[in-house]
């Protein structure tokens, strides 16, 4: 049975459950070898690489530089298309409207493709107690489903599970499985028993990775080939994205999705790529005979609103700063306790979800800056990560708009204890009396210090600090 | 890129708060390799801490007022040599960034452009010539991130290790993950800083090298300490001290 993460503010706990999971640690840091290895072949030329990420940074910055002008345009331009676009502020209203369409065609059933969005969501959640049951159809998410889990990784939902875990919970669960280690059967075995349910289902719910504002087209990346599924078997198809993945032009989509791939998985191309500009047309054989977009908002306009945070909405959800986190190879997607765990996870979700529900997860990086080394769309991580622990500690300055759960974290004592850091660091003479009296009284130093001196030695102060003996030796070399 | 200036006569030293507490032989000897290149080295009395213990906890303000003190002491257009890649990433770049929008911005860019951190100092301004007047030995060199991602000194630092050659420099697994020192973050997340630091040690270890060096005294702290911890005897040292030695200047 996989574990449920029961949420962000739990992350201590959860985190240092996953720590003590040694199968777990051992999953993850195979993975992310993995995952990394295959970025790196895919950017061999350190020249090109850096080329990709600024024209793709470019891209998102001015697509996003025009957010509420394209995402009209991409409305009206849908709307022509026969596609119809529903905007939600909130999970609530998304929900909303996914169960008045559900329930406009009395349907029983969803077949979905991978969307962390209708995660965020909790769509199947939602749909579940008004009698629609959603079945998911990547095969990530079905297996996670069938554990009653949630995913672990935006592009690979069950990457916290070996084979032989597959092999387990398919045989818990699935009628007439022989338990295998062989992937292609593992895979062949979920093939198979989704085949039927894409025939049977009302309603085909798939996610957006990029929407074109320009044609009114939504682009789909997958690579089993149960996205076109999703989208073209059922009558009726609904997409749901946020707000933030609209892009301007057609042509702004080849950059970012080669870059896209190229960073998650280190493919050049997906086996599918689909693009899909309307419902079925008359005199076409196949296809849904209605299609509708919903864009969720759901805290996004508060990241857009300011203009640093707005790079947090570049974001192509390609997962590889996940993939490089030493912090995520080392605890796994559960532990954040958010749909979107890892580095992106820690900045997008204060957004969604508020700080003081968060603050946690700003503080768990060690700013290392191995995520924003490899983003394609070189959204700064770290630099994010100081701001909303400056947020999460301080009002808002008196110009700005508050973010949700603004200066939740805010302490008294430390605050004072940066207060008289700030102090010492500017008056020298006190600072160098403190230096100077640590060293003098270094044997004093305990040999427990807390949390440092639960696998390390308490640090061993010199003797003299670099003013003392900087100052013998010029007036050593004064005497001369 | 960044763009090297001359080799001036006069630097400034910046010795950062841990060498002066934890290392100030590594201050001293980093003054002894910057003299052999012909430069009068001065180290202002009135230096404390860069600031950036604030600046990542979110404490911006404070984070402030410790850089315009810093910046303030430094008065002569000299380069700043910084014997951290971290407390230099902290006042190349994270300066830059804290007085955005301010009316100083411009003179905080000026100052930020003084600043280098000690192997690319060495490297790209001073074009140093090491000759290695020590024993064969082998090293292996842990590079902090910022040295690494924010500063790109890995890159001095190996060049400088190459330079010596009786030295055989050796690689670990997962060179540039970091040690899981990260500042507060190894006390707030002690359990999640045990498993990188445990992890580093391990990779490190595995190199069977004579020495371990590194111009990092944050990530020292870490390293070293969970190596006494554990009963090895690898310790690291500060890169300046090494090559002093290697050079016969100690
Ligand atoms: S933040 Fe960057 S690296 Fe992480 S998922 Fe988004 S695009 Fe990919």
């Amino acid at each position: 049975m996989g574990h449920v993460p029961a949420g962000p503010e739990l992350f201590h706990a959860q985190a240092n459950a996953a720590l003590k999971d040694p199968q777990l640690r051992q999953n993850f840091r195979g993975a992310m070898d993995y995952l990394q290895d295959k970025r790196k072949n895919a950017f061999v030329d350190p020249v090109e690489e850096d080329k990709i990420r600024t024209l793709c940074e470019s891209i998102r910055k001015r697509c996003l530089s025009k957010l509420p002008e394209l995402l009209e345009q991409l409305d009206a331009n849908c709307t022509r298309n026969g596609i119809q676009v529903h905007w939600a502020q909130n999970d609530k209203e998304a929900n909303n409207i996914i169960a008045n369409i559900a329930q406009s065609h009395k349907a029983r059933t969803m077949i979905k493709g991978k969307s962390m969005v209708s995660e965020e969501i909790e769509l199947n959640h939602e749909m579940a107690k008004l009698g629609i049951e959603c079945l998911e159809s990547d095969m990530g998410e079905y297996i996670v489903q069938l554990d009653g889990d949630k995913p672990s990784h935006i592009i690979m939902p069950a990457i916290h599970k070996n084979k032989q875990e597959v092999s387990d919970t398919f045989e818990k669960h699935l009628d007439d499985f022989t338990p295998t280690v062989d992937v292609d059967e593992l895979i062949q075995t979920g093939r198979t028993r989704l085949r039927q349910k894409f025939h049977d289902a009302d309603i085909g719910l798939s996610g957006v990775n990029f929407a074109v504002a320009e044609t009114g087209t939504l682009c789909l990346v997958e690579n089993e080939g149960n996205g076109r599924m999703c989208t073209t078997v059922p009558k009726v198809h609904i997409a749901i994205t946020g707000i933030e993945k609209v892009v301007e032009f057609l042509s702004d989509v080849p950059p970012l999705y080669s870059a896209l791939t190229r960073s998650a998985t280190g493919q050049a191309i997906t086996t599918y790529f689909n693009m899909i500009s309307s419902p079925r047309k008359r005199g076409e054989l196949d296809g849904p005979v209605e299609v509708h977009l919903v864009l969720l908002d759901n805290g996004r306009t508060q990241a857009y609103q300011d203009e640093e945070m707005r790079k947090t909405l570049q974001c192509i959800r390609c997962g590889a700063c996940m993939n490089h986190c030493p912090v995520y190879t080392r605890i796994g997607g559960h532990a954040y306790g958010t749909v979107y765990p890892g580095p992106i996870g820690k900045i997008i979700s204060p957004h969604l979800m508020g700080l003081d529900n968060t603050k946690e997860l700003v503080t768990a990086s060690s700013l290392c800056g191995a995520c924003g080394e490899v983003c394609p769309v070189r959204i700064p991580i770290p630099e994010m990560l100081q701001r909303l622990r400056t947020e999460a500690k301080n009002p808002p300055k008196p110009d700005a708009m508050p973010m949700k759960g603004q200066a939740s974290a805010a302490s008294t004592l430390e605050s004072l204890a940066m207060k008289g850091f700030a102090f010492a660091a500017t008056n020298p003479n006190l600072y160098h009396r403190g230096a100077w009296s640590a060293t003098k009284l270094r044997g004093l130093v305990p040999n427990n210090m807390g949390p440092w001196t639960q696998c390390r030695t308490s640090p061993k102060l010199a003797n003299k600090t670099l003013h003392q003996l900087i100052k013998a030796r010029n007036k050593q070399a004064g005497d001369k | 890129m960044r763009i090297y200036p001359a080799k001036p006569n006069s630097v400034y030293l910046y010795g950062t708060c841990l060498v002066d507490m934890f290392d100030p032989e590594a201050g001293l000897d980093a003054i002894s390799l910057l003299e052999q290149q012909g430069l009068k080295v001065i180290f202002i009395e009135k230096q404390t801490c860069c600031g950036q213990p604030a600046y990542s906890s979110g404490y911006t303000k404070e984070a402030k007022c410790v850089a315009q003190h810093q910046m303030d002491l430094f008065i002569e257009p000299w380069p700043v040599v910084v014997l951290s890649g971290s407390c230099g990433g902290m006042m190349h770049h994270h300066y830059r960034r804290m007085f955005q929008g301010d009316g100083t911005q411009a003179q905080v860019e000026q100052f930020c452009d003084r600043v280098f951190e000690l192997t690319e100092f060495l490297v790209n301004v001073c074009r140093i010539k090491l000759e290695d007047k020590g024993d064969m030995t082998s090293v292996v060199m842990h590079t902090s991130c910022a040295a690494r991602r924010e500063m790109n000194v890995h890159v001095t630092a190996t060049q400088l290790l190459n330079q010596l050659d009786n030295v055989e420099l050796k690689e670990q697994d997962y060179e540039s993950e970091c040690c899981g020192f990260g500042g507060t973050f190894a006390v707030r997340h002690p359990n999640i800083s045990q498993a990188m630091v445990e992890d580093k040690t391990r990779h490190l270890a595995k190199t069977n090298a004579a020495v371990l060096v590194s111009a990092d005294w944050g990530c020292l702290l870490n390293i070293n300490g969970a190596f006494e911890y554990q009963g090895q005897s690898m310790q690291g040292r500060h890169l300046a001290s090494f090559l002093l030695e290697r050079t016969g200047g100690k």
